[in-house]
């Protein structure tokens, strides 16, 4: 199927470059972070994790968040996703792999990464971390690809994938609880020691995995001769307010245990996210950025008539992505190490090099989410030149 | 012809998987009750210093300023080979000192005596007997020996950093570039780091292993003491016998080894 992929018109060609060179670029600086070392980033000793741990966490977000496509239509039948359940699962491969590869550039040794596996640590999060992200991984490639391919010869797909979905669809929140364990297990991290910790990354990875869902399903709709459907777009959307309504008041919940209690160690971290701690605010707008985008969209999403508006669903789902992103991407992580462990404020930013090798990564997701897409996109063309629908799958 | 690059696949495929677990398997089948094979025996130095459980009091009214403490602290960084790096984000730090404030998180108060609020006190690793940094490292490239002294394979350690965020004294530091240039004078009978790697306190194991007291507790005139903290002769626990001492966040139950009289 992948000879789908090496036919396209001069956008996709522009896009498939575009990427290409992006990630090129960031690969060119990774060389040079291996070379120095991780002193070209932002890091410090007191905020050892930055942005790319930060990109990791919101990116297994965005994979657990294509489970959302899946389950309705495996689990209660829901026939109209069974039209889009194959992006969800090709977004989940480019997530894991923007994970993973975040993972990867984050090492200070590389190299040695197979020690992973060579001294197993079944008492460490991160080394189920790292079976779960790459189970996640292979089961949505066996998945998409064995039920694309079936579609695609108009046959249903074999028998042994069912029970695969069936894990699969477990093991989406899985992923983003094992994800929450590596932060919220840690004594004297006061931000992250919250049981909230792991259904709240679940509320905001299945608000901005459809919300992103939805704006590339309206994206192939305008540049592709497949529609995903107004219905399929209706119901993601239905899926996205209550996620992310529930995201909003998990948060509130935090911040109600945490200042009606008073205890600094918990409080420190939210004041110095949301108002500045002892003259250090540096994310502070951002902050603030992050609700309002989430509030507004919770108000254009719960109104019935705007949420029915496409390009009204579009402009929500693009402030709750970005919110959600500003929420996990930035604050969720820094603002766990800030202030440090001895209440010193060492404020976090990434710098440029930072931001070009994540960009890199970011690239190389879309990438594959392009490629992938572009076969998805191929077969439903092809399959609906002979008839409308699939009711084989 | 097809049938048997598929079987041929298929057994490759199974092998390398079989390679692959073997040692995820062997982890859990050492879990089990049978089977321990035999370790191999490295005598020890007869001068070595031991101890059930390795532990530190440090007497602080015995310091006044920050100069009382450099010595301690040049001779711990001298012999280890530990950078002194101008970017401070960059630092490397084994044992330092900080504002009871900052040491003493959960104790501390806006009204206590001048003596401790502008004395300085000196942090370093505090050998937990709990360590959440073991607990978290994916390759046990930081471990706990049977004494209780926590240390680092500096040669396995993959940089993940994930100890760095579960440490609660912030006691571990990072290189975050080649550190060597950075030393001003090599003690070759120590090992350097490389860039990418944790590193932290190791109790001076590998002076406490040829019969010396940890550099630290040797250059601060008796107002460091590191002894057996399970054994009741032992001098550590003469002096938390006759003196009142108090840990860095106890509260937190990692059971740290290093004892503060104030």
């Amino acid at each position: 199927m992948l000879e789908l992929a090496l036919k396209g018109d001069k956008k996709y060609w522009g896009l498939v470059i575009a990427l290409l060179t992006l990630s090129g670029v960031g690969f060119a600086v990774y060389l040079k972070q291996l070379d120095f070392g991780l002193g070209i980033t932002g890091m410090s000793r007191d905020v050892s994790w930055g942005f790319y741990i930060a990109q990791f966490t919101f990116l297994v977000g965005v994979a657990a968040g294509g489970v959302m496509v899946v389950l309705p239509k495996y689990l209660h039948d829901y026939k109209a996703f069974g039209r889009i359940t194959i992006l969800g699962e090709f977004l989940a491969i480019s997530a894991v792999t923007m994970c993973l590869l975040f993972i990867i550039v984050d090492l200070g040794q590389p190299m040695r990464i197979l020690n992973v596996l060579l001294y197993p640590s079944p008492g460490s999060v991160l080394f189920w971390d790292m079976i779960v992200l790459n189970v996640y991984l292979l089961l949505n490639i066996v998945i998409g690809w064995n039920v694309l391919e079936a579609e695609r010869n108009n046959v249903h797909y074999v028998s042994w994938v069912k029970p695969l979905i069936i894990i699969s669809i477990i093991w989406a929140p899985a992923i983003h609880t094992v994800t929450a364990y590596l932060y919220c297990g840690l004594p004297g991290r006061g931000f992250w020691l919250t049981a909230i910790l792991a259904p709240r990354f679940l509320a905001s990875a299945f608000a901005s995995g459809p919300a992103l869902l939805i704006l590339l399903c309206l994206i192939i709709r305008r540049f592709t001769k497949f529609d995903p459907g107004r219905e399929q777009i209706q119901s993601l959307a239905k899926i996205v307010t209550y996620a992310i309504i529930i995201n909003v008041f998990f948060f509130l919940c935090e911040v109600f245990v945490v200042f009606y209690s008073r205890i600094p160690s918990h409080m420190s971290h939210l004041q110095y996210l949301f108002v500045g701690l002892h003259g250090h605010g540096a994310l502070v707008p951002w902050m603030w950025t992050a609700m309002a985008f989430m509030v507004t969209s919770i108000v254009l999403l719960v109104i019935p008539a705007a949420r029915k508006h496409e390009g009204v669903l579009a402009f929500a789902c693009a402030i709750l992505f970005i919110g959600a992103w500003i929420d996990k991407g930035m604050g969720m992580i820094s603002g766990g190490f800030v202030p440090n462990p001895l209440h010193h404020v060492t404020e976090y930013m990434p710098t440029l090099p930072e931001i070009l090798i994540t960009l890199g990564v970011w690239a190389t997701g879309f990438l594959i989410l392009t490629i992938l897409f572009k076969v998805a996109v191929g077969v439903k063309e092809e399959v609906s030149g002979v008839k409308d629908t699939c009711e084989s799958c | 012809m097809e049938n048997s690059r598929r079987s041929f696949l298929k057994v490759a495929g199974i092998t390398a998987l079989g390679l692959g677990t073997k040692p995820v398997l062997d982890v859990f089948a050492a879990s089990g009750g049978h089977g321990a094979e035999p370790k191999p025996e490295v005598s020890k130095n007869e001068k070595a210093l031991t101890a059930k459980r390795w532990g530190m009091v440090i007497d602080t009214r015995k310091f006044h300023s920050k100069a009382d403490l450099e010595p301690m602290i040049e001779a711990c960084h001298k012999i280890h080979n530990v950078p002194k790096l101008t970017e401070p984000r960059h630092e490397i730090m084994w044992l330092w000192e900080d504002e009871y404030k900052h040491v003493f998180t959960h104790i501390e108060h806006e009204l206590i005596n001048d003596r401790i609020k502008h004395l300085p006190f000196l942090v370093l690793c505090n050998h937990c007997e709990k360590p959440s940094c073991v607990r978290v490292c994916p390759t046990k490239a930081t471990f706990q020996r049977d004494d209780g002294i926590v240390l680092m394979d500096f040669h396995r350690c993959i940089g993940c950093r994930f100890c760095m965020a579960a440490c609660p004294y912030g006691s571990r530091s990072f290189n975050f570039r080649d550190p060597r240039p950075f030393i001003k004078e090599q003690n070759k009978e120590f090992p350097t780091r490389m860039k990418g790697v944790v590193e932290k306190c190791n109790f001076c194991a590998e002076r406490l292993a040829v019969g010396k007291m940890p550099a630290c507790v040797e250059a601060s005139n008796g107002a460091m003491t590191a002894g057996d903290l399970e054994d009741p002769g032992s001098e550590v626990r003469e002096l938390l016998r006759t003196n009142y001492t108090i840990r860095r966040k106890p509260d937190l139950g990692a059971g740290p080894s290093v004892y503060y009289i104030v």
